[in-house]
């Protein structure tokens, strides 16, 4: 056992429990008072012995499979019956569609009775005697395993693919590059990320327009303590491309009094305490907005980041690793609020190619 | 008289004097004025003495917080300029007066009546102009349009208060809270004023039409008449619910019906 | 064969008259399938009753049910993107801009009678298939049922319940609705993270920049094409295996690990296994009558712009979203490159989570060095160190679920979301162990009491005073089914490394994979590991001095 005749006999097999306990096949000794005593007596159901019991189960079965009927005929009646958009009340479950209610339940009653009339069957009237099946061990006996093998060999003796070597490589290389038209192919499922991520649709002089009312915003239209949203104008919900572009451009913005606004470029980017941030979530893009008025904190409500508007929207909480970028903003001549540029800093989660 | 001798030298007591004098020579003006003008004369007066009032409940309920002259102190904000809404949403909704000054204020039982709360508005609004009392009109879910509301109340409310106003979790324990049973006309002044922690809708960013729309949607995915067509709701929380539901009453029937399944048949004679 | 053929064509041919219709119709088809030799083994196929052995089959039957509502589905869904104007019969969000593929699925919840209740059941099967699946795969951990030669079906398994996983997620976002899109984001978010290629993974995938026009078309094919039927392969794989393999079964009288006791698949399990399948959809069929899955038309299409608190994803996913939600927010920007630790850790762990388990049986048998079949399922209290690593699992999996509805928490046991996120961090390290060490004293405690069970019989519950005064509990001994079925499980034990030098004091090399197998099997059935189970002398030894009493 200890001789060294690889690494893994250093480790011996004394850990296997030595005898096949009577659970596994071996003959019992008579005297074991653990010994396997052996399947049980078959004992009758009363369906066995008391004919009127069996009849009884019989009926009970056929009943069954007959509510099963008649709930397929009460499904076809609701489908036909039920006007789709009726709504009744049911305590406790509410103000509930009725053709909902009636087409499923009729269903699950019809199959439900199916199952239990079958099953009650099997329980009752169909033979419950045990039965005892063999395993086969699913090893191959050792003749079948030599001849497998030698069959194996003589096969790939004749290929002669071990012994002509140069057909074997070129094969293997074929086989190999051929998978890479595949990749090819996918190459037009989508464009190259370029520097995509790092723009938006916001540009210098365009004005902020209120996601509520459509119109551009005015400094007076936002109190300390309001929150409003707006995107860039010129970007319509009707545009084919309102959705891609507002997934970047989505801008959330507060007044805060100037005095509380401790982040320096903050207070430059804001005008009279109005700072706009991007609404999209530095973690994983989702729009953050969940504004506390009292504490300027906002909250994401998908992973809880956390980030304070009063200090450059620092993280304070949560997954997100890096701090909203703000939107730098003022009035333009006509007294409405405009962008100075877009973003100084790619919105949403970050990537490999942030920097 | 005794209360009211002890604030003869309220600052306000001169502007009291004035209002009285006014309402006086006002009722004085009833007797001779047009029917029109009278009436509102009469509003008049009868504002002049809600402010009156109000001052007196504020005295006594508000002012250890807010300061005797809404001003505010380290347990309570400065009232000035609120307006009658925040006071109509704070004091009508039970938040105010708080038990405890705090970020989260919860709603509870109402102390006063409705009058006594237009009092305390009053009272509150003449300290410095804000969002007066909506009309009925304004938040009546009659016939606005519950499709635009819906489109709004995802944009502006649903990251808080959730997809049909359940409520949700914010920072440290605080909550925005279910928006069920809450009397429309709270929930206006509520996007009017921002209490506690939300922040406000002014007019000026969510037009009133715009906030019957939104209070319209509410009513109309959030009561006890709220319609689900395909069954109970399950809270409305989304699949959290669902997947708990699954799992305990799902697999649960399953695990039931599979236990009768393989259940041995009682035999005839139990040995 | 061919004579086997002559023969049975000879048969069929002299009773021409007789033969009934359904035998010459099954002569038909064995003459071209050989369904008869198929037949021989499998017919009268016994398999053992047991309630847990049929959640596998709730699995199967829910996907079964799943594939029939989902072509029905089909039948009306439209995977675009397109933008419409909805002025279909849900009057709440007429004149909303979305997308056709959330207009069609408002069609099928308002305009299809009877589409509501298909769509309810296809979801809540959904959530039960993987459940079922997750308690099945349990089971079969916990009564060690992966054992040889299993190990390839429980790798089926597995691939089919992380298959399932995907194929929920991609179903779960087609309607477009505000909830899965904000799920879809995520996705994006996670795959942005990903060093040097997440950009173009990303771009790829969505056709462009998120959300674009296509990820509701590619995900459409991907959901009912290419997963389910990968899906449908793998589960006719592992419904072979469990065939050829034959059923495991618990130690009993006349349960040996030789043989399957049970009642036959004709007739008895073809009805009670066939009946278990309308069980099942009768189940599924009410729960969707009654109660409501994924309003779709309560959340709103899907705008990138808006978002719902509860913002959470089906129940299979939603340890993911526990990870990402507790990941503290670490980015490393160096060079000009970002390293979002914050999100690429947590993409990085979901699938380690997963693999854990699915390694484990690989790992125990490593250390077991057991090479022989196991066809008799242990109790899991027998397997003190498998069953508290499985039990450690759990919680591991039920702490990362925790997070995932932390604001839930929050909100409905007031309780502060920070103070719950912080929590799920900790519970994320501690709570396994804690867990582990607590299962496995349980277990032993367990064998402890069977032991005692075995050796001084059945406590009754009756006190008999003895004539000198003594008062003694009255113990019923085991009858010798009991004592058979207590006895009936191996126990291992540890693997020695043995002496440092061999005989001739020559140092033997022993390699760390040797010392750590070692220093396993000692915790795994060392002195901490388990109770030694009763021995026949010890047994009667007891029996004997019984008479002193």
């Amino acid at each position: 056992m200890s001789s060294e005749t690889g690494p893994d006999e250093n480790v011996s097999d004394e850990n296997l429990p030595k005898e096949q306990g009577p659970a596994h096949g071996e003959v019992a000794r008579k005297d074991d008072p653990f010994a396997d005593p052996g399947l049980p007596p078959h004992e009758h159901r009363i369906q066995d012995v008391d004919e009127q019991a069996a009849k009884r189960s019989e009926r009970t079965v056929a009943f069954i499979f007959t509510l099963s009927m008649l709930a397929t005929i009460g499904f076809i009646a609701s489908f036909v019956a039920f006007p789709i958009d009726k709504i009744i009340y049911v305590w406790p479950l509410g103000h509930i569609g009725a053709l909902n209610l009636a087409l499923g339940l009729t269903l699950g009653v019809a199959l439900f009775c199916i199952g239990a009339g079958a099953v009650h069957w099997a329980r009752t009237l169909m033979s419950d005697e045990e039965m005892v099946d063999e395993r086969h061990a699913i090893t191959a006996e050792p003749e079948v395993r030599e001849k497998v093998i030698s069959d194996f060999k003589q096969g790939a003796k004749e290929s002669a693919l071990g012994r002509r070597k140069l057909i074997r490589n070129t094969m293997f290389g074929a086989v190999a590059l051929v998978p890479l038209s595949g990749v090819v192919l996918l190459r037009d499922l989508g464009p190259l990320p370029e520097d995509k991520l790092r723009h938006t649709a916001w540009k210098k002089g365009k004005l902020l327009v209120n996601e509520n009312t459509n119109q551009p915003l005015r400094p007076e239209d936002i109190a300390v303590g309001s929150l409003t949203f707006a995107r860039p104008e010129g970007l319509e919900h009707h545009d084919e491309d309102f959705q891609t572009e507002i997934a970047k451009a989505a801008l959330m913005i507060v007044r805060l009094e100037p005095g509380d606004i401790k982040d320096k470029r903050e207070l430059d980017w804001s005008h009279e305490g109005i700072v706009a941030f991007s609404k999209i979530c530095t973690h994983v893009g989702c729009p953050v907005s969940l504004y506390e008025q009292q504490t300027h904190h906002v909250l994401c409500p998908c992973h809880q980041s956390t980030f304070d508007l009063a200090d450059g929207a620092r993280v304070l909480f949560g997954p997100a690793g890096h701090p909203l970028p703000q939107l730098n903003i003022s009035v333009n001549k006509d007294g409405y609020l405009e962008a100075q540029g877009d973003f100084d800093e790619p919105v949403g989660p970050a990537f490999w190619e942030r920097g | 008289m005794k209360k009211l001798s002890a604030r003869r030298r309220h600052p306000l007591a001169a502007l009291v004097v004035l209002l009285f004098a006014l309402a006086a020579t006002g009722g004085l003006y009833t007797a001779f004025a047009p029917a029109g003008e009278a009436k509102a004369e009469k509003q008049e007066s009868s504002k002049s003495l809600a402010i009156e009032e109000g001052k007196k409940l504020y005295a006594t309920g508000c002012s250890s917080c807010h300061g005797t002259g809404g001003q505010g102190t380290s347990d309570g904000p400065s009232l000035v300029g609120v307006g009658a809404a925040a006071v109509d949403f704070q004091v009508g909704t039970g938040r105010m007066p708080a038990q405890q000054p705090g970020a989260q204020v919860p709603k509870k039982k109402k102390i006063y009546s409705q009058d006594e709360t237009n009092q305390l508005a009053a009272y509150v609004a003449s300290l410095g102009s804000g969002p007066s009392q909506p009309d009925k009109k304004a938040y009546d879910p009659a016939g606005a349009d519950v499709a635009n509301g819906g489109e709004l109340f995802r944009t502006n409310c649903a990251q808080c208060h959730n997809f049909t106003g359940k409520g949700g979790a914010l920072t440290h324990g605080k909550f925005a809270p279910d928006l069920a049973d809450v009397d429309p006309k709270h929930i206006y002044e509520a996007m009017q004023t921002g209490p506690q922690n939300m922040p406000s809708f002014t007019d000026g960013a969510l037009p009133e039409k715009d906030k019957r729309d939104i209070v319209a949607y509410v009513k109309e995915v959030n009561s006890d008449k709220s319609e689900s067509p395909g069954g109970f709701s399950l809270g409305g929380f989304g699949p959290v619910s669902e997947g708990l539901f699954a799992w305990i009453f799902g697999l649960g029937a399953m695990v039931a019906v599979a236990t009768w399944v393989a259940a041995r048949t009682a035999k005839a004679k139990k040995s | 064969m061919s004579t086997a053929t002559e023969a049975r064509g000879s048969a069929a041919a002299e009773g021409k008259k007789k033969a009934p219709a359904g035998e010459r119709v099954a002569d038909w088809a064995d003459g071209r399938l050989g369904i008869y030799s198929l037949a021989k083994a499998n017919m009268r196929k016994i398999f053992p009753d047991h309630w847990s052995f049929m959640l596998g089959e709730v699995a199967l039957y829910s996907f079964i049910i799943i594939i029939l509502t989902g072509v029905y589905l089909t039948l009306f869904f439209h995977p675009s993107m397109n933008e419409v104007e909805y002025h279909g019969a849900y009057t709440p969000m007429h004149g909303i801009q979305m997308s056709e593929a959330y207009a069609s699925t408002l069609d099928i919840s308002f305009d299809v009678r009877g589409g509501l209740l298909v769509r309810q059941i296809h979801h809540w099967a959904a959530l039960i298939f993987l459940a079922a699946m997750f308690v099945h795969m349990m089971r079969v951990f916990f009564t060690g049922a992966f054992r040889k030669p299993r190990e390839v079906n429980w790798v089926f398994g597995f691939l089919l319940f992380v298959l399932g996983m995907f194929t929920g997620f991609t179903g779960y976002s087609l309607p477009d609705d505000l909830l899965s899109g904000t799920g879809v984001r995520f996705m994006e978010g996670a795959i942005l993270s990903v060093p040097i290629v997440g950009t173009y993974l990303s771009m790829f995938l969505f056709g462009g920049e998120f959300p674009g026009d296509d990820f509701v078309a590619r995900f459409y094919s991907i959901h009912i094409l290419l997963l389910p039927g990968i899906m449908l392969g793998l589960l006719v794989a592992h419904l072979i295996l469990v065939f050829y393999h034959k059923h495991t079964q618990f130690a009993g009288a006349g349960r040996k690990n030789t043989n399957v006791v049970g009642m036959p698949l004709l007739p008895v399990y073809m009805a009670k296994a066939g009946g278990f399948f309308f069980l099942v959809f009768g189940v599924i069929a009410a729960i969707s009558a009654m109660f409501t899955i994924n309003p779709i038309w309560a959340l709103g299409p899907y705008r990138p712009d808006q978002v719902s608190t509860n913002a959470q994803p089906d129940w299979y996913m939603g340890f993911s979203e526990g990870l990402i939600r507790v990941m503290p927010g670490w980015e490393i920007n160096l060079w000009g490159h970002t390293l979002v630790l914050g999100v690429f850790i947590p993409l990085v762990i979901f699938p380690l989570v997963l693999v854990a388990i699915a390694l484990y049986p690989f790992i125990e048998s490593w250390v077991t060095k057991d090479k022989r079949e196991h066809h008799i399922a242990d109790r899991p209290r027998n397997a003190p160190t498998r069953t508290a690593f499985g039990a450690a699992w759990i919680a591991w999996y039920f702490v990362l679920l925790v997070g995932g509805g932390n604001d839930l928490w929050a909100t409905h046991f007031n309780l502060s979301i920070n103070a719950i996120t912080w929590f799920v961090r900790v519970a994320f390290f501690v709570a396994p162990v804690v867990v582990f060490v607590i299962t496995r004293r349980v277990c032993m405690g367990l064998q402890r009491k069977d032991r005692e069970k075995v050796l001084h019989g059945r406590e009754t519950g009756t006190i008999k005073r003895l004539p000198h005064g003594e008062f003694v509990e009255v113990h019923e001994p085991l009858s010798q089914e009991q004592l058979h079925t207590l006895t009936a499980h191996e126990q291992y034990r540890p693997v020695e490394v043995g002496a440092a030098t061999d005989e001739n004091g020559v140092r033997r090399k022993v390699s760390r994979g040797q010392k750590l197998r070692s220093r396993l099997s000692k915790g795994y059935f060392g002195e901490s590991g388990q109770i030694p189970k009763p021995t026949q002398e010890e047994y009667r030894e007891i029996e004997s001095s019984h008479g002193h009493h």
